[in-house]
């Protein structure tokens, strides 16, 4: 077991070495030098002093390798500079919004899962039935619906019903549980049921693969109460892969909600990111790219490591 | 078993390959038969195609004409599906909008389905350390979700059709290198390969002549599966103000600014467009869901 965590650590660090080279190749290949870019916007003549200054200030004077060294010294330490919008410490920036799109992120997966799991099981158990076919058509809309558009009717409707109107201000969990749940519930909604369509999907092969299983036939041969073999011998033992498939949507989900956080006016890490690009600030898209792209990273390899504890079969490949 | 069953006429001699595309009236009536879903896709994808097609004369309106007589319009004999905050005609505007959604996924879904599978077969057939890089390159693609990815090439590269469809190209070439991979090395074992190895072919023909044709089944799967996706992103990244830009219409930008502005006053804003990517993606995926499993069942766990 220690050596399967070991090697899959170090396997993990040449990837995550290559999204950070990525990530600080992607600022190198914007056309021209984004410090005349970053003044092109405001329309004025700059002298080239002014220019040199600011060059010398973000450190693009010297050569390339140092460069990456040094911000790869300042990632290492959760240090990423200032944004090039408000000078201000993108670790701050980003430690303000986090919270909301990591209980977003939360609320949505737990959604989701209460939808896919149950769903999918329903449609294995009953395959090849109108249930099946109604579960399938359910998740393929949802897959199909943009969560933006959903997200516009779900306003709409909460607005001729309730005159509700999302409210301009993040209220944190611990101020008013009510009124930060009346206003994350909804954008939650909409995007687990988006998400809820993969997974109900791989609840349905994954339950339909174990539903052939000896054991299965064994415990119905016992005389066993059925909904107690689906749901103690069936889906017990499918619930690995839709761990994995649940667990990887969570990863995506705390910072690629860009859509919805906009359509519900939320400020959250989307939505910082939406601006950061608007706005022109790299340092800022840079190290919101990076923060995405390593999450996913670490959550997969948490997933394999739970994989690895849950079944010993994985072990030992 | 009294049923009928039609059969085309055999020619002797010449036995019907079974696993080959559906041509001619009795396959089609078969696949309909079979996969009605699928059908359904079917028909909505070619109303679309046709409606992009014609769209200068099926539409009533010209999509950019302004009317301020007739602002924020509801639905009428005249105006179908109502007008905009310009006085535009939202019916004219959907079925342009079907060009601009039909060439930008069909473009990138392309280019991203034929470079991720022309890598994925290389490096299966190639394996040892190219294999290896090129799996570690797609795995840090791959890292990123897929609005993160395109929208830091919008962000590079500024928008743009050109560069919306290879912002949309660009994070659909590990996810299919990864699928059309794995078809790949199972291909790579078998004895015709082999055969041509022995008789001296060169790697880049056996890749091309031998490999290439036998994933095209996961290849065309992968296409029509992701060509919904593209229209989705492609709806998504212009939603956002970084993809189309203003006054081709384009499905997300309709849905942009005063759709939601208004939503209350003209809700037709923002309920058809929406309604219509919502039809256009669903009938992509469920005829790709019907393809893959007609042409290819082995696909049908993944």
């Amino acid at each position: 077991m220690r050596t399967f965590i070991l090697m899959r650590f170090l396997v993990m660090i040449p990837t995550l070495l290559g999204v950070a080279v990525l990530v600080f190749l992607l600022l190198r290949v914007v056309p021209g030098d984004i410090v005349q870019l970053k003044y092109a916007g405001e329309g004025a003549f700059v002298p080239k002093e002014t220019l040199d200054l600011e060059r010398a200030r973000l450190g693009l004077d010297k050569p390339l390798w140092r460069q990456f060294v040094d911000w790869m010294w300042g990632v290492i330490r959760f240090d990423f500079g200032l944004s090039m919008w408000t000078g201000r410490p993108i670790r701050y920036e980003i430690a303000i919004r986090l919270q909301l799109s990591v209980q977003l992120a939360i609320m949505a997966t737990v959604i989701a899962s209460l939808l896919a799991i149950p769903l999918g099981t329903l449609a294995a158990v009953k395959q090849d039935t109108w249930v099946d076919h109604l579960v399938r058509v359910f998740s393929i809309a949802g897959l199909a619906t943009p969560s933006f558009w959903l997200g516009i009717l779900m306003i709409l409707g909460l607005l001729i019903l309730f005159r509700w109107l999302p409210p301009m201000t993040f209220t944190p969990a611990w101020v008013d549980p009510w009124a930060n749940l009346s206003q994350l519930i909804w954008p939650a909604l909409a995007v687990g049921y988006r998400y809820s369509a993969m997974a109900t999907r791989m609840t349905r092969s994954a339950v339909l693969e174990v539903l052939r299983e000896d054991y299965i036939r064994t415990a119905r041969a016992k005389g066993l109460w059925e909904p107690w073999v689906i749901a103690r011998h069936a889906l017990r033992n499918a619930l690995l892969p839709i761990t994995t498939v649940i667990g990887l949507e969570f990863a995506f989900l705390i910072g690629g909600l860009v859509v919805t956080e906009q359509v519900f006016n939320l400020n959250g890490i989307g939505m910082l990111f939406v601006e950061a690009i608007s706005r022109r600030d790299y340092t800022m898209t840079q190290a919101l790219v990076l923060l995405v792209g390593s999450t996913f990273i670490v959550v997969n390899f948490l997933l394999d490591l739970l994989y690895a504890v849950l079944d010993p079969r994985v072990r030992l490949q | 078993m009294d049923e009928r069953v039609i059969r085309l006429p055999e020619v002797a001699g010449r036995p019907r390959p079974a696993a080959r595309m559906p041509a001619g009236v009795a396959a089609f009536l078969q696949f309909t038969r079979k996969k009605p879903l699928g059908a359904i896709g079917g028909f909505i994808i070619l109303a679309m195609a046709l409606g992009a097609l014609a769209a200068g004369v099926v539409a009533p309106y010209d999509p950019l004409e302004t009317d301020f007589g007739a602002m924020l319009g509801p639905p009428t004999l005249g105006h179908w599906l109502g007008t905009d905050a310009f006085g535009r005609d939202v019916m004219s505007r959907i079925i342009h909008g079907a060009r601009t959604a039909l060439l930008v996924g069909f473009a990138s879904s392309f280019l991203g389905a034929t470079l991720g599978a022309i890598l994925g077969v290389a490096s299966a057939y190639l394996g040892g350390r190219v294999d290896l890089y090129t799996q570690r390159c797609m795995d840090i693609l791959i890292s990123f979700p897929v609005i993160i990815l395109a929208l830091s090439v919008v962000a590079m590269l500024g928008s743009g059709t050109f560069n919306l469809v290879l912002a949309i190209t660009i994070p659909f070439i590990p996810r299919v290198s990864q699928v059309v991979r794995a078809s790949a090395l199972a291909i790579r074992e078998m004895p015709y390969i082999e055969a041509a190895r022995a008789l001296g072919t060169g790697p880049t023909r056996i890749i091309l002549r031998h490999m290439f044709p036998n994933v095209m089944a996961s290849y065309l799967v992968m296409l029509t599966a992701f060509l919904g996706q593209a229209i989705l992103l492609e709806a998504s990244l212009s939603f956002l103000g970084l993809g189309t830009a203003e006054p081709v219409p384009s499905w997300g930008l309709m849905l942009r600014g005063a759709a939601v502005e208004f939503a209350e006053r003209a809700p037709w804003m923002a309920i058809f467009p929406g309604l219509t990517i919502s039809a256009a993606v669903f009938a992509f995926n469920v005829f790709g869901d019907a393809l893959r499993d007609v042409l290819d069942p082995k696909l049908r766990m993944a």
